[in-house]
């Protein structure tokens, strides 16, 4: 074994959530090396949809609609923060967005839905969203099919390139001094309080603090260091077609088109383990959605198509934790690697180069399943 | 509707497949993406085996193809496999509906290997393979200048089939590094495999009084909007079309996209999927067989084809294991037959380094998605360990190609970089659709 | 550019390549027809707008991508020519609205 490597933080997980801390980190001076693995991983940072999304997310949590809401605030900051650092631009658009209701039960539901929502979220950060009419939503979205009733809009949503992204932070994380290491699974570990050791692709490193922000790979890593982070895969499949012309001012959450022009169709959820299989009956599914939605979409041709594994916890809202054993260690866990970045790299990465999780984090500790399932 | 064996590709190994698999009484699905059957060596061979300038070898393939239009095989021609379940059996097809094999071997044959130099993606680049195929398919020939460049058998066969036709090219630039010979018949295979190796020779001869340059080197195309000249070290010319190959490789985006086995082919510089004796791959449905499993050209794939259908008459009960082995030796020997002048060719035509990366950051490498190799290599640099990564950096290999043209090249670039063996990093892994459907396609499903 | 040898494969279907038409043999493919018309591109790329002609006519490449009787981006190097079939360049992204009631 080689001689210990001294850093300021270990970052374990090089997607975009690891990426995302580290950039942050790295930005507020600390010398931090990140862990990723190699070519062929389970790599949701490769796989996901590309929205900022508000509207879909906290309902019955109003800490995370809070929190999801301050991080698609902090994004356009993130992105010129990036374009600054690196030049990149990561295609950030943030117009607003729906979600297309094709029934009027589809409508009801989301209607209360969205209700739900603004009343949790209270007066400090109101909630604001429209239902709205076939009629009108006909104007804001062209070629809608005869199917559609109606959708729910927020301002608040919106959309980039999440592989830019990825890119970028990348880029952006080594152009600040980090050190990226690659093949680097994490092959045994060592706790104290301020004082980890973690050996990785036949190297040592250490730091006062650890961030785990390795996925799905957190559920073995978190009780290394104290912690515990109870997140299963969930499989989603997204269609692509071929790049058009620009048509849509706006995204909607299951079709919206990239920055080079292709409509993304998705997204479907299934329960089936570490299984990235594509199925055909499910994209037929997709496929059909979207083309209720816009009828048009039946002659483009499909030329992608994947299924990647969400993270997702337990209860579906992120898991931020600090060890109470360990302190200094920290895990991150959640499916939204895109619309929490600016989150993560401007509102959780200062607090943990401050060496401690702000308060309004509390919620979000995995302690809450512990005393849900000891009730 | 449900088959014994399904056999995607109609070129010599899929058709001998269907052939000997209906003998054993299998229930045979053929599904090809082409009009008509042949595959690529005997691309529409029924049309245009009268055409003398395509020499006696092609035509011989017309009996193939008689044999397989005979054999009772349900055939569906302009057939695309979008998805295959090799787990279930099912294979998604367009047009049409799905189909259903308890067995099915991929013989899907090969590509030509990408030659991207400088200039190759101008109008007037092209495949000499591409040049043959206009050949067979519109027995039509380029006109104006028509250089040939790189290496390999089939240089020397478009040559003499140009000439033949009437069109001979104008200059050959041979890529074969001086010195080459010697290591061929160091190699081995040339005495086994001498009667293909006089054939190649007589080509050679039919190809006499064509210019050539030899053991060219920093090959690059030029022109506004097209061809106009071709450059190599040390000389230039002008040139209208500009005719590349540098061998072929097995078209590896199925065997790859089912996640089969693939070892690296140190001889040919390619992955190909692993298979046995039988081309039983790595999952117990699917076999491969012919140059999809590793270059040996027609007559090898055509007795692969025989042993995989004899193999999967054998695992679904319709033949003994001594009936196997009985049938099975005369079509192996005519396989190692085949396979005899392999080691004298691959190191004959090895490709040399700056065509499996080139060296000039400003050359397209993804023709689809407009990448260079500078930008692969800045990625490489970055921490992209394979084409994976480097294809959610810099979409390399998500254009409409899926990476067939620029996988290889890109994982290449990134091993020169990272200094590391080729065979260490991962190939590109593709996903179905393995070619573009519609959407209106897919959700009539 | 391309040339037909009648004595080989007479040239006896008419289609239209960028609204010229021009005549090629049973058989041969809609990419054929474009090389044999002497079209300077098949397609500009969606990408930089580069002009681009086929590759491998053998369906690997996708750069014969074209716009046959009206559907665009069809890969021309798999599509066999019929009397009167309309072949044309397709520049740049495809739209994917044409043909709908205007907005």
């Amino acid at each position: 074994m080689s001689a210990p490597e001294p850093f300021q933080a270990i970052v374990v997980g090089g997607g975009l959530v690891g990426s995302a801390i580290a950039w942050g980190l790295a930005r507020e001076g600390l010398r931090c090396v990140l862990l990723d693995e190699g070519d062929i991983a389970f790599r949701a940072s490769r796989g996901n949809f590309g929205l900022v999304w508000a509207q879909s997310k906290g309902q019955g949590a109003p800490h995370y609609q809070r929190w999801t809401r301050y991080s698609a605030n902090a994004w356009p900051e993130l992105a010129r923060e990036l374009a600054d650092a690196v030049g990149a631009d990561v295609g950030l658009h943030q117009p607003g967005g729906v979600h297309l209701c094709l029934s009027d039960k589809e409508m009801a539901d989301r209607s209360d839905r969205m209700a739900q929502m603004a009343r949790e979220a209270g007066n400090s950060l109101p909630f604001h969203y429209r239902m709205i009419e076939a009629t009108e939503l006909r104007e804001m979205l062209p070629a809608l099919g005869p199917t559609v009733v109606g959708a729910s809009f927020t301002p608040y949503d919106g959309h980039v390139d999440p592989l830019r992204l990825l890119h970028a932070l990348h880029r952006a994380f080594t152009g600040a001094g980090g050190v990226y290491v690659p093949n680097a699974k994490v092959e045994r570990s060592d706790a104290a309080p301020r004082d980890f050791r973690v050996m990785a692709a036949g190297r040592v490193f250490e730091a006062p603090r650890v961030v785990l922000a390795a996925g799905l790979g957190n559920a073995a890593l978190a009780p290394e260091f104290g912690l515990s982070a109870p997140v299963r895969p969930q499989q989603g499949q997204v269609l692509v077609t071929e790049r058009v012309a620009p048509i849509f001012t706006m995204p909607t959450t299951s079709v919206r088109q990239t920055m080079q022009g292709s409509l993304l169709l998705g997204d479907s959820v299934a329960e089936v383990g570490y299984d990235i299989s594509q199925k055909p009956a499910v994209m037929a599914e997709i496929a059909k959605r979207a083309v209720l939605s816009f009828p048009f979409i039946a002659r483009l041709n499909m030329v992608r198509a994947w299924s990647a594994l969400r993270i997702m916890p337990k209860d579906g809202v992120a898991i931020y934790d600090q060890s109470e054993k360990y302190p200094g260690a920290f895990t991150a866990n959640c499916h939204s690697g895109v619309t929490l970045a600016g989150a993560h790299a401007r509102l959780l990465a200062p607090m943990i180069a401050a060496g401690q999780l702000d308060g309004m984090l509390d919620p979000f500790s995995a302690r809450r399943f512990d005393v849900r399932d000891a009730a | 509707m449900s088959f014994d064996l399904a056999v995607i590709g109609a070129g010599p190994a899929g058709m001998a497949a269907a052939v000997e698999a209906r003998g054993l009484g299998l229930s045979v699905l053929v599904v090809d993406e082409q009009a008509a059957p042949g595959g690529q060596v005997f691309r529409a061979v029924e049309a245009a085996h009268g055409d003398t300038a395509l020499g006696a070898e092609y035509s011989a393939g017309l009996g193939l193809v008689e044999s397989f239009r005979r054999c009772g095989a349900t055939y569906r021609p302009g057939t695309t496999l979008w998805h295959l379940d090799p787990d279930s059996g099912e294979l998604s097809l367009t047009p049409g509906g799905p189909a259903q094999a308890r067995r099915v071997l991929l013989a899907t044959g090969a590509q030509e290997r990408p030659v991207p130099i400088p200039g190759w993606t101008l109008p007037g680049a092209m495949g000499m393979g591409a040049a043959q195929i206009m050949l067979k398919t519109a027995g039509a020939v380029p006109s104006g200048r028509v250089v040939l460049a790189g290496q390999g058998p089939l240089l020397w066969l478009l040559a003499a089939q140009l000439k033949r036709a009437g069109a001979p090219p104008a200059l050959i630039l041979e890529t074969t590094p001086k010195g080459r010979l010697g290591a061929a018949f160091r190699a081995g295979g040339w005495f086994s495999g001498r009667r293909l190796l006089l054939k190649g020779l007589g080509l050679l001869r039919e190809a006499w009084g064509i210019p050539v340059v030899r053991a060219v080197t920093g090959l690059r195309a030029e022109g506004e909007g097209r061809v106009q000249r071709v450059l190599w070290d040390g000389g230039s010319a002008d040139c209208d079309t500009l005719l590349l190959h540098e061998g072929v490789v097995p078209a590896t985006h199925v065997p790859l996209a089912l996640g089969l086995q693939h070892a690296w082919d140190q001889a040919q510089q390619c992955w190909r999927p692993v298979v046995d004796e039988y081309g039983a791959s790595s999952h117990d449905r699917v076999a491969v067989a012919g140059d999809g499993a590793g270059i040996g050209g027609w007559q090898a794939a055509l007795a692969m084809g025989q042993l995989a259908a004899l193999d999967a008459a054998h695992r679904l009960g319709r033949l003994t294991l001594d009936g196997l082995a009985q049938r099975a030796a005369p079509v192996r020997r005519m396989r190692d037959g085949a396979l005899a002048a392999r080691p004298f060719l691959d190191a004959l035509y090895a490709p040399s380094a700056a065509v499996l990366a080139p060296v000039a950051d400003e050359v397209v490498v993804c023709r689809c998605e407009e990448v260079t190799a500078g930008q692969v290599r800045a990625a490489a640099r970055l921490g992209a360990q394979g084409p994976n990564q480097a294809k959610a950096f810099l979409r390399s290999g998500m254009g409409a190609c899926q990476g067939r043209m620029c996988g290889a090249t890109v994982a290449r670039l990134i091993a020169e970089t990272r200094g590391v063996a080729p065979e260490t990093v991962s190939p590109l892994r593709p996903r179905a659709p393995y070619k573009p459907l519609t959407l209106g396609q897919l959700a009539g499903l | 550019m391309y040339a037909t040898r009648p004595e080989a494969r007479p040239a006896t279907v008419e289609v239209s390549v960028d609204g010229v038409a021009v005549m090629v043999p049973v058989g041969a493919s809609a990419a054929a027809a474009v090389l044999l018309a002497g079209a300077a591109a098949i397609r500009e790329t969606a990408v930089s707008g580069a002009p681009r002609l086929p590759y491998c006519m053998m369906g690997v490449c996708f750069d014969c991508l074209a716009e046959v009787d009206g559907a665009p981006n069809v890969q021309a190097c798999m599509v066999t020519v019929a009397a009167g079939m309309r072949i044309a360049r397709q520049a740049g992204a495809r739209d994917a609205l044409l043909g709908e009631a205007p907005r």
